[in-house]
């Protein structure tokens, strides 16, 4: 089945966002099919980050709605009313998400194998010889099954990206969001984090990719968004957008960054 | 960075000659001499003093230093910082997790218990616990304005050891409270996202990932309040509590009118007791140090075979 045709796995409809007074999104309707690497571009500000992180409840929506899968993100609704959801129900829906920061966030106290292994032992339930062997398994897979036992901070930027990258991959996700996640990364090692996130992509993961990596979107990307100012400017076919922007503000953008 | 004026080097020219090591003539420091001098001079005055003045009456110290009173004395002092740092130790962790509950009822509470109990003198506290069998000749339980289900003589439950115990960790549990506080606040915030993320449990973030990195943070000033706790242990003469070193020295010396060699003895074990904790201290900040301190960087392997031929890039440098 090919993407196009494939299911919505997440909805956003009419979503919008206040911090205080600031209004940083402003209604953002998009959808993103089941094995779809959807890439979301644009200026810091723009509120991408933010969009990302209401997916799995980071932040709150202010109104419209999220669904991933037929579940509607962060409340139920009963007789058109909206409850907020407890915190038993919140951590449930974000088991099913899995992220990967700006900043790795490994946990600095754990060993690589042991950041991978924390949420299925600790959330899941799952056995630890169980969890370990599917660990080293990912970490394989993230080209460090040599750096299992090594911290956080003896890992360089690639490196941890990549664990961290396991880590999320360990919950079984069926949809991952990837927020910058190469922009705090030396040049030279985003490639490697690129590639692990390239090859994640042909397995038929469900991604989200906020990033200023083109040639990723180019690559990889099935869509690709350019949000400024909170709202979705242009959206379609990567190729297509980044060779020939309809909006003045999507051009004057890509001339920056290409 | 020699290629800008000189042209391109390649790397077995650069790399293969092993350099002329420097082997520069150190600067003299003198005025480190003439400091040493004078401190060994001053240390050795008064080392020759505490010998010689007979005064300290060493012999005493002697005697009395392994007095079994006195034993038994640092035996008590030793369980009441114990005990006072447990209850401390506890309530802290409670007060400051409460500080940064989303229940405003909590935050409001931890912040009213610190501070009642670090807004008053931990003497006048002691003294309060001493007397509450005054204050509460009995303590019962049961619903109230129902039926009461048992009761007991507040002297039989609170006695002067229990009353020691009490002053002295509740006045403290409201110091390390912002002790944890601080060492809860010192965490990155990345962390409790990232395990929120995976779809941790508020209370697992709290115990199994911000704790454990706090303890970093927590751990020294914790050892420095053991330490302190050890000599407020001395207080509890307010309770009155009258088993421990300072109160067991103290009346040795009025017995004895020999006060200063018995302040000695007790000078003495307090310092060994310090030393004690310090080295406890010392393999505690070790084990919450981990993936922090000390940490030296993943070795350098060149790419083996199993590699990807994609990652061989990075961790070839």
């Amino acid at each position: 089945m090919s993407v196009e045709t494939a299911e919505p796995l997440v909805r956003f409809e009419g979503v919008h966002k206040f911090f205080g007074e600031n209004h940083v999104l402003r209604g953002i309707d998009m959808t993103v099919r089941r094995g779809e690497v959807s890439v979301v571009i644009g200026p810091s500000g723009s509120g991408k980050s933010t969009l990302l992180r209401c997916v799995n409840l980071l932040e709150t929506i202010s109104a419209g709605r999220i669904y991933v899968g037929d579940e509607l993100i962060g409340y139920r609704e009963v007789n058109g009313r909206l409850h907020d959801l407890n915190v038993k129900q919140i951590a449930a829906q974000r088991r099913e998400i899995g992220m990967v920061f700006q900043k790795f966030n490994l946990f600095g106290h754990k060993t690589a194998l042991q950041n991978v292994m924390e949420a299925p032992v600790q959330v899941k339930g799952k056995s630890k010889a169980e969890a370990k062997a599917r660990a080293l398994e990912l970490l394989d897979r993230v080209g460090l099954a040599d750096r299992a036992d090594f911290y956080p901070a003896q890992l360089s930027g690639g490196q941890q990206q990549r664990v961290a990258i396991a880590r999320a991959l360990a919950m079984d996700p069926e949809l991952m969001l990837f927020d910058e996640p190469t922009s705090a990364l030396d040049p030279e090692l985003v490639g490697d984090v690129l590639n692990v996130m390239k090859d994640l992509a042909k397995t038929g993961m469900t991604m989200i990719v906020v990033t200023h990596e083109i040639g990723f979107a180019r690559e990889v990307g099935d869509t690709l968004t350019f949000m400024d100012a909170g709202v979705v400017v242009e959206s379609g076919d990567p190729r297509e957008v980044i060779a020939n922007p309809q909006h003045g503000r999507t051009k004057e953008f890509l001339s920056k960054v290409l | 960075m020699s290629s800008a004026t000189t042209g391109r080097t390649t790397t077995s020219e650069a790399g293969n000659n092993r350099p002329e090591l420097i082997k520069a003539v150190p600067v003299r420091h003198p005025g480190r001499w003439v400091s040493g001098v004078i401190i060994v001079l001053i240390a050795v005055a008064v080392l020759q003093s505490m010998f010689t003045n007979p005064n300290f009456r060493w012999d005493i110290v002697a005697t009395y230093i392994m007095d079994t009173l006195v034993v038994q004395g640092v035996g008590w002092t030793l369980l009441l910082t114990v005990l006072s740092m447990v209850l401390a130790i506890v309530l802290a962790v409670l007060l400051a997790f409460m500080r940064q509950s989303d229940n405003p009822i909590l935050r409001w509470s931890s912040w009213f218990w610190v501070w009642i109990f670090r807004g008053t003198p931990v003497y006048t506290q002691l003294i309060f616990w001493g007397l509450i069998s005054v204050l509460y000749p009995k303590i019962a339980a049961g619903i109230p304005a129902g039926p009461e289900l048992f009761s007991f003589d507040t002297k039989d439950l609170i006695n002067a050891g229990v009353a020691a115990v009490l002053g002295l960790g509740l006045n403290e549990s409201a110091y390390l409270a912002e002790i944890f506080r601080a060492g809860l606040k010192s965490v990155d915030k990345g962390q409790v996202e990232a395990a929120e993320a995976l779809g941790m449990r508020k209370s697992k973030i709290m115990w199994r990932i911000v704790l454990p990195q706090a303890m970093r943070v927590i751990v020294p000033p914790t050892g420095n309040e053991t330490i302190g706790m050890l000599k407020t242990t001395s207080l509890v003469l307010a309770v009155p509590f009258t088993l421990d070193l300072t109160f067991v020295t103290n009346s040795l010396a009025n017995r004895t009118y020999l006060p200063i060699p018995l302040l000695l003895v007790a000078a003495i074990w307090y310092l060994v007791i310090t030393s004690v904790l310090m080295v406890g201290q010392h393999y505690i900040e070790k084990y919450y140090g981990k993936g922090v301190d000390n940490l030296s960087p993943a070795p350098v392997k060149a790419p083996t075979l199993k590699a990807p031929a994609r990652l061989q890039g990075e961790d070839a440098e």
